[in-house]
């Protein structure tokens, strides 16, 4: 139940020798964009020192997850273990087809780690990144994260997903005594723990852009709450009480209010809090279903749910309530509006022919793409570079089952997440 | 030597430990956890049962019993839809006169949806189906005051099926005694 700490500091530093810099033009690139593209073949040695195995093997396993890269089997490698400080042997890299290498040396000194790595393009037998992290011992893996992170940006020009987070709801037992656990785990599936005990329902979990807090909606026969919880003091308080339902809980960017639903007498509207001065405007007042909402990443807008028009359909309004109007015309049900962290998408799930659907649309309603069909998926949540949704997949008679797509819609994978689980929500990049 | 060779094949297997894992991490997760077992055949998809033609004699009047035998716990709802059905009015009628009978008794409503919508929109249609019993109700003189509503959304299906006569099922509104009543 109780998480530690993450109490670190992360020294990222060029390092100064000359044969560190960077081309000017860069030979490979990946482009997130184009879901078509063949994985680009890496090879990933065991970084020399303390846990270089293991930490080659972290780097391995979040690129491939990507769909972006195939890492090479190490046993391929013709030249085992290259030095870090050495030029590597670039023709044995290109007999294996590796087109860029990644490799480092850890070392120890002082209870500290320092991980010195190095990203090679094999072809123009050209560095193309050469960076130093330290923290201590017991957080390698969120270092090898920050590799990840750094290769992922240098060959995409993306920002890399890896040093995060997911929270969501971990589900056990039948479908008519389901017993649903907020939970949380690294993004590769890592580090899991619970954060509830199951003794009630929890569901829709969302985390703050400081990502050390979370909100999170409690259901019990008695009614619902909503709760705040700081994930390093471990300190967990409700909303408030309300004389309905509360539901759909989500921080503003900058974490200072909430947004969530409040039924009264059958009808939900939309409310926001200020969580310091804990007073709360209503946005909505139609007598409508208005719910889900997702504010835009500069907080002046607020995407959201309502079936005013006959059936649920996605809504953008002002942060103030104001200037409300339609975005989803198809046909079918849209529902969990969820806002790009860059701006750029807003991610649903599409009801329509028996189907679920998770898809995008530009915040003005244009470009509809359909990402998934299935009998049930639901729930998107974006990674925080935006070109990765993660949304829970349910087979008929099965419990749900985490699973990532790109924003092309072509990388489709089940999450590394071995059991059931539903409604996640993805961290920011961490400190 | 020894020590030597121990090490070695230590390091070795270690070696190995590690490319199997990461072929592990390559390959597409297993499904996990075996499928539940199948559901089992769909119970009686009437969609709303009447109540008890004749009231049990072993059943004591006024106890909660009484109340879920003789008269009935929930009415059912079409789907997307929130409107009292007409064949489930007169259970709620029945509902009703059995609350004005025995005015100690409180009730909380509790409004369910099937699994074929998203959860919060569920929540709140489950909410609207809560609210709709609650009017029902009050329009028949039971006060308000006795009446809470909640919502389960999908989260509570009484049919673990996925016909649409478990759906059905699971669109419902259960009326459940909380006080005032053994």
């Amino acid at each position: 139940m109780r998480l530690k700490t993450l109490a670190l500091a992360f020294a990222a530093a060029l390092l100064s020798t000359s044969a560190m810099v960077a081309p000017a033009q860069a030979q490979i690139e990946v482009d997130v964009n184009r879901g078509d593209v063949k994985p680009l073949p890496i090879a990933i040695p065991v970084f020399g020192g303390a846990q270089g195995a293991e930490i080659a093997q972290v780097i391995a396993g979040d690129l491939e997850r990507s769909g972006l890269f195939a890492p090479i089997n190490q046993a391929a490698y013709i030249e085992k273990n290259p030095d870090v400080n050495v030029q590597p042997r670039f023709a044995d890299w290109k007999t294996i087809n590796a087109q860029a290498l990644v490799n480092g040396q850890a070392t120890v000194e002082g209870g500290r780690l320092t991980v010195n790595f190095r990203l090679w393009d094999v072809y123009s037998e050209q560095p193309l990144l050469g960076l130093q992290f330290t923290t201590t011992p017991e957080n390698w893996r969120k270092l090898a994260h920050k590799i990840s992170d750094a290769v992922y940006e240098r060959l995409t020009g993306e920002k890399g997903y890896f040093d995060t987070r997911i929270v969501f709801v971990s589900e056990s037992g039948g479908r008519i005594d389901r017993k649903k656990q907020l939970a949380i785990m690294d993004q590769d599936g890592a580090n899991p723990s619970y954060l509830t005990d199951g003794s009630y329902i929890v569901m829709t979990p969302r985390f703050s852009s400081s990502s050390q807090e979370i909100t999170y909606m409690a259901l019990r026969p008695e009614g619902s709450s909503i709760y705040l919880f700081n994930l390093e003091s471990g300190r967990r308080e409700t909303l408030g009480n309300f004389p309905g339902m509360v539901f759909a809980p989500r921080f503003s960017p900058d974490g200072a209010r909430v947004a969530f639903s409040v039924e009264r007498n059958g009808n939900s509207d939309i409310y926001v809090m200020d969580l310091r001065s804990r007073s709360s405007a209503k946005l909505t007042s139609d007598p409508s279903i208005e719910t889900s909402p997702s504010f835009s990443p500069d907080g002046s807008r607020i995407v959201y749910n309502s079936d005013r028009g006959g059936t649920a359909q996605l809504y953008v309004m002002d942060a103030n309530g104001g200037g409300g109007r339609r975005i989803s015309f198809g046909s079918g049900r849209y529902t969990t509006p969820v806002w790009s962290p860059t701006g750029d998408f807003i991610a649903f799930t599409k009801q329509a022919g028996g189907q679920f659907h998770i898809g995008i649309m530009r915040p003005d309603g244009t470009d509809e793409r359909l990402l998934t069909s299935s009998y049930m998926d639901e729930g998107p949540t974006w990674a925080p570079n935006g070109r990765v949704l993660m949304f829970s997949r349910e087979t008929p008679g099965a419990g749900p089952r985490l699973w990532t797509v790109d924003v092309t819609g072509r990388i489709l994978r089940a999450a590394p997440y071995p059991g059931s689980g539903s409604d996640p929500a993805w961290s920011p990049l961490q400190n | 030597m020894q020590s030597f060779n121990t090490k070695h094949a230590l390091r070795l297997a270690l070696v190995a430990a590690a490319a199997l894992s990461v072929t592990a991490c390559a390959s597409r997760p297993k499904p996990g956890p075996a499928p539940e077992p199948a559901p089992p055949p769909a119970v009686a998809p009437t969609p709303t049962p009447t109540p008890a033609p004749a009231p049990s004699a072993t059943v004591t009047p006024g106890t909660i019993q009484d109340f879920v035998v003789n008269v009935g716990e929930r009415v059912f709802f079409d789907l997307d839809s929130y409107s009292v059905r007409a064949d489930a009015a007169p259970l709620l009628d029945a509902q009703a006169a059995w609350l004005v009978r025995y005015p100690n008794v409180q009730v909380r409503i509790e409004g369910n949806a099937d699994e074929r919508g998203t959860r919060e929109y569920n929540l709140a249609l489950g909410s609207r189906r809560a609210n709709s019993v609650r009017e029902h109700l009050v329009s028949r003189g039971v006060a308000p005051s006795r009446i809470s509503t909640v919502s389960f959304g999908k989260e509570r299906p009484i049919d673990p099926g996925t016909t649409e006569e478990a759906f059905q099922q699971n669109r419902n509104a259960r009326t459940a005694i909380v006080g005032g009543a053994q």
